[in-house]
């Protein structure tokens, strides 16, 4: 290269800047540095290499778009707007609106905001429609027209959380399919999906934020976009950002409407950005592998916030398409698309060895710490809370032992046990006097009923009460993860509940 | 190779594929069926090698067969997230050397769970 060995150490981005205008700067995607620092180590690399270009293509539910329409004659302060069909959000000024991807139509099924996104981006028109009460400055109460991305003043897309750092990967314990974000997961760990693109995905290769932070240039769905923050819920290592871009400037083979069954609307969104090696450790961060990318298998099973973890599991795994769940190999769906993740990283590297792309520099990093909250909401009431003592027995118990237990005791529910504690069935007195009516007089593990549906302590009452529905039971073991018996459920102990709130 | 046979009111109460499978000693997968009250149909899966024997033995047998080569398809809408790969019962669908999703789709049994769950729908079932 021949650089003076002292501006080498340190670099800037003005003088990578200066590089990339001549047509001298090295850009590398992230894929080809993580071999370079292989072979040359970090120095060396860092002495070699101006910019790594990283990228990820993934569904993005928090990404939408600000319009401003341009004023009707007479004019109109839009209080509600649909586009082709799908409701903008309008609590701002009077031809503002914001169109969030997520957004369904009340007409058609399966489109939403992403879909009329696309539309704009595809050059086609789309129907707008608005309703007003009317006021002395904005007449106008209602107008239906057609536009299209050309007739708007501004459409910017604006995107409170994107390029999530990493993500917890999915699976389900439970034994029906599950319709998710995180795709469609099939029952009894039948597989795992996860989303990101681990070692080249933007925070991944800068994980202190030193030179990705506000006001850092980006590529935004083919457009020229900004970081403008850190984004909501940004809470490291698994980092977001908050993006803006010009619409009008994207291209549909980097944004991708998309359909979660049961779920929803969502679009996929590409992102690439670009990390200016300034020295050694810079070249080190982008160096990061796969295998050094941790993150956990999370059970959607449990309906809950605060779901189980399954076991913990790096990015190499999860791409290998196959990861170990209690002795049985699972397969892995990725979510986000790498192979279009890698397109933006080397259309990002073209632009910038063009000398079509320039670099900036941030003027305030995003925080490196930061707390992801819960909602502050009443007191969730949950089994454990309010299910009462389990009256347990063992398979051998006689079906007469058992009667007596039930009058004495003076409940319905016996849940059977083995040595260790473990559920193995459950005997109700219905079962005892169907047994008695019959003549069967012997032990309570010819009687019981095996296939048990049971609940775990932390589950809400409210899953409780509908597997009651669900099943026509008036009973639920309580069961740890060993499925050790910890109490019982009933519907009187629900019923309760009501009474006292 | 994948079969649809389709059973008429005399046929549905016999033992075909038993039948076939004893007397030609040939294993036959049955991927999926149904029974009515004078008709029923079934997929099954035939060794590749012997099928014109196997087909002619059942259509002797009175059962109505087509050789099944719709399989699934995969459109240029397909952005390779992979969210096929691990729901597909037969794994039909992996990513290449070129992380891009490739389909093969001789594997396929037509259970169309991977339409349902492609979420840029790019993947069709041909009709038979």
């Amino acid at each position: 290269m021949g650089r003076d060995a002292a501006i080498v150490k340190r670099k800037t981005i003005d003088g990578i800047n200066e590089r990339i205008k001549e047509g001298s700067a090295v850009v590398v995607t992230a894929e080809e540095m993580k071999e370079i620092v292989e072979e040359k180590g970090a120095e060396k690399a860092a002495e070699e290499v101006d910019v790594v270009t990283t990228g990820t293509f993934g569904a993005m539910c928090s990404s939408g778009v600000f319009f401003n329409f341009g004023h009707s004659d007479p004019p109109i302060r839009m209080q509600r707007v649909w586009l082709n069909d799908v409701e903008a959000y309008t609590g701002i000024a009077a031809v503002d609106a914001f169109l969030g991807v997520t957004q369904l139509s009340k007409s058609v099924e399966e489109y939403g905001g992403a879909h009329v996104i696309e539309e704009f981006v595809k050059g086609r028109e789309v129907e707008l429609r608005a309703e007003s009460d009317g006021t002395d400055c904005y007449p106008r109460k209602e107008i239906a027209t057609e536009i299209t991305l050309e007739d708007v003043n501004q459409a910017e897309m604006l995107n409170p959380r994107n390029a999530y750092q990493r993500y917890k990967a999915a699976t389900n314990s439970s034994n029906k399919v599950l319709k998710t974000y995180m795709g469609t997961l099939l029952p009894n760990f039948g597989n795992v999906t996860f989303a990101g693109t681990g070692e080249i995905s933007p925070l991944n290769n800068d994980p202190e934020y030193r030179t990705i932070g506000l006001g850092t240039r980006i590529f935004l769905c083919g457009a020229e976009g900004y970081i403008i923050g850190a984004g909501t819920q940004h809470s490291p290592p698994f980092g977001t950002l908050m993006v803006k871009g010009n619409l009008k400037e994207m291209s549909p083979d980097y944004m991708r409407a998309c359909v979660f069954p049961g779920y929803g609307v969502s679009m996929f969104i590409g992102i690439g950005i670009p990390i200016p090696i300034l020295d050694a450790e810079m070249a080190k961060f982008t160096a990061v592998k796969d295998r050094e990318i941790e993150t956990e298998i999370l059970d959607y099973g449990v309906p809950r916030r605060d779901r189980p973890v399954v076991r913990k599991v790096n990015y190499e795994e999860l791409k290998s398409g196959k990861v170990e769940i209690n002795g049985e190999e699972v397969r892995v769906s990725p979510l986000s698309s790498y192979f279009v993740a890698r397109k933006i990283m080397e259309e990002l590297k073209r632009r910038i060895e063009n000398g079509e792309f320039f670099l900036s520099k941030p003027i305030e990093r995003i925080p490196v710490r930061s707390d992801f909250k819960p909602m502050r909401q009443k007191e969730i009431v949950v089994v454990k809370n309010v299910m009462s003592e389990a009256i347990r027995i063992s398979p051998e118990t006689s079906v007469m032992d058992a009667s007596r237990i039930i009058i004495d005791k003076s409940v319905n529910h016996l849940p059977v046990v083995d040595s260790e504690g473990k559920l193995r069935g459950i005997v109700t007195s219905w079962d005892i006097a169907k047994a008695v009516a019959m003549g069967r007089m012997g032990k309570v593990e010819e009687i019981m009923t095996t296939k048990v549906v049971t609940v775990h302590p932390e589950d809400p009452v409210e899953f409780a009460a509908e597997k009651l529905r669900r099943y026509d039971i008036s009973a639920l073991p309580v069961i740890d993860a060993k499925r050790r018996v910890l109490g019982l459920i009933t519907s009187e102990d629900l019923s309760r509940l009501i009474v006292k709130r | 190779m994948l079969l649809y046979l389709h059973f008429d009111s005399k046929t549905v109460k016999e033992p075909v594929i038993s039948l076939t499978t004893l007397e030609k000693k040939t294993l036959i997968n049955i991927i999926r069926g149904s029974v009515g009250a004078r008709e029923g149909e079934l997929f099954v899966e035939i060794e590749d090698s012997r099928a014109s024997e196997i087909i002619e033995f059942i259509r002797s047998k009175g059962v109505e067969v087509t050789e099944i080569r719709e399989k699934i398809a995969k459109s240029e809408d397909c952005i390779h997230c992979g969210a096929c790969i691990s729901i597909c019962p037969v794994e039909v669908f992996s990513l290449n050397d070129d992380f891009r999703v490739e389909a093969e789709v001789e594997k396929c049994i037509r259970c169309g769970i991977c339409i349902y769950v492609c979420p840029v729908k790019a993947l069709e079932l041909p009709s038979i």
